[in-house]
């Protein structure tokens, strides 16, 4: 390392002289490195290696969403249209801003400005969070409309239980009693079929019946505020995908895809949290300078690219025209 | 090389002992354009621009990547080697990527279309007119 002068006299005079020379002067410098550029550039260099595996990491699931949106691209862009995008975008906004917020606490920590760069690194935290509640109004929401992977998705969401059943016409097989559970009683009761007396439901073939119970339950959606079906096509029924003869086979696998993408970035988030109350914590002790500020500049560079992710989902699973 | 990293004098006053030290304008222009960028991506998805509006919103997210690559993560004046891992480790998703895309034009076709005939029922009852399964066996 021929290009990394030495702070103090050469390298070569230290030999054998611990405690001397930059290992004397710089306390937070561990004893395999020879100088504080030597262990900065280490630990940028292993931050750098891990970036990398999480840039594979992600690909991987990235890769999937090439290959089922090449397969099923009808399903993605129906399906795009039951996401948020103000949410959607408010979120891209939030993680913008801590990134901001970040690089200016890397800024204040070389720059020794310890309460502003513990004011930033809070505003850092404070945007994970925000990205956080965001996020759980967006999944508990799509919980409770069904808008799952799996067979749930095709489960008509906010029956009561036991009504849930007799909606399932008498000639269907019986749902799976593990989604049943899923329904809450708690919500609101969007009416679907369920609305409708279940003799009617039983009685009639299932073809001629449907059409009268879908029409009075909106009706009743529309009596009571609730959210109905809008009449733009583009946004047919998006509390009500079942009762959207429009909605492509295979949709729930837009959700598959979108639980898993975003849900990995959700995990990265918490993990960034953490990361993030250590460094406040780390700070606050003063453990940080223009001499040492390795892990402040590290911890940037994972909130960066967890920022770098969410800037590629957005338009992927939210803009989809 | 007059690389900053290497100038590893004491740290006097505004200047770190090692690293980069980003002038604040210079982060505020550049997150006051990964917010431009935003909007107008968000504001493309309303025009219909037939297969562009895929290649704009990706190029949106390509620029605002490189902006926090380049000047948030000090790639800009980092030492060239982070840079070429950063960049291997996107040429090799991109690479995977474009082998499993190919290898998508050689899969059977679907031998069902329309809905499992698990939710048929179901879609019957809600929404008539919902397609529902309909077994074609593959015939190569």
């Amino acid at each position: 390392m021929s290009t990394i002068p030495n702070t103090h006299g050469s390298a070569h005079d230290d030999h054998g002289h611990h405690g001397h020379g930059d290992h004397a002067k710089y306390p937070f410098l561990q004893h395999h490195f020879e100088t504080p550029a030597h262990q900065f550039d280490s630990a940028k260099l292993g931050m750098w290696l891990f970036l990398a595996t999480e840039v594979l990491f992600f690909g991987g699931l990235f890769v999937a969403y090439a290959v089922l949106r090449t397969r099923f691209p009808e399903v993605f862009s129906y399906a795009s249209h039951y996401l948020n995008t103000l949410m959607g975008g408010v979120n891209t906004c939030v993680l913008i801003l801590s990134s901001l917020t970040m690089a200016m606490a890397v800024r204040f920590a070389q720059t020794n400005k310890k309460n502003a760069m513990l004011i930033c690194l809070v505003l850092t935290f404070m945007g994970a969070v925000g990205f956080m509640v965001i996020k759980y109004f967006e999944y508990t929401h799509k919980i409770h409309e069904h808008l799952v992977w799996g067979k749930t998705f095709y489960v008509p969401p906010h029956t009561e239980e036991g009504e849930a059943e007799k909606l399932v016409l008498s000639t269907a097989p019986p749902p799976p009693p593990a989604t049943l559970t899923v329904a809450n009683p708690a919500a609101p009761a969007v009416p679907t079929l369920a609305a409708t007396p279940p003799v009617e439901a039983s009685a009639i073939k299932p073809a001629s019946a449907a059409p009268a119970g879908l029409a009075t339950a909106r009706e009743m959606a529309k009596a009571e505020h609730l959210p109905v079906a809008s009449d733009d096509p583009a946004m047919a029924h998006p509390t009500l995908h079942l009762a959207d003869p429009k909605m492509p086979a295979n949709t729930h696998l837009f959700f598959a895809i979108y639980y898993c993408m975003t849900g990995l970035h959700g995990i990265h988030v918490l993990a960034g949290m953490v990361m993030l109350a250590w460094l406040i914590w780390r700070g606050a002790r003063g453990d940080f300078s223009s001499n040492y500020f390795t892990p402040v500049d590290v911890g940037g560079l994972y909130w960066h690219i967890v920022d770098l992710v969410w800037i590629f989902l957005f338009p992927l699973f939210y803009l989809i025209h | 090389m007059a690389h900053a990293n290497t100038q590893s004098n004491d740290a006097h006053g505004d200047h770190p002992l090692v690293g980069h030290l980003v002038p604040m304008w210079l982060l505020m222009l550049i997150g006051t354009t990964l917010l431009v960028l935003t909007v107008i991506t968000v504001a493309v998805r309303y025009i219909d621009v037939g297969e562009f509006n895929m290649v704009i919103a990706l190029g949106v997210a390509v620029v605002k990547a490189t902006l926090v690559a380049l000047f948030f993560m000090h790639l800009r004046w980092d030492r060239p080697f982070n840079l070429l891992t950063f960049v291997a480790s996107m040429a090799f998703v991109i690479l995977m990527m474009a082998f499993c895309l190919m290898d998508t034009a050689q899969y059977r076709p679907l031998q069902f279309t329309g809905n499992p005939p698990e939710v048929e029922s179901t879609l019957q009852a809600n929404a008539p007119g919902a397609p529902v399964a309909r077994f074609k066996p593959y015939t190569p």
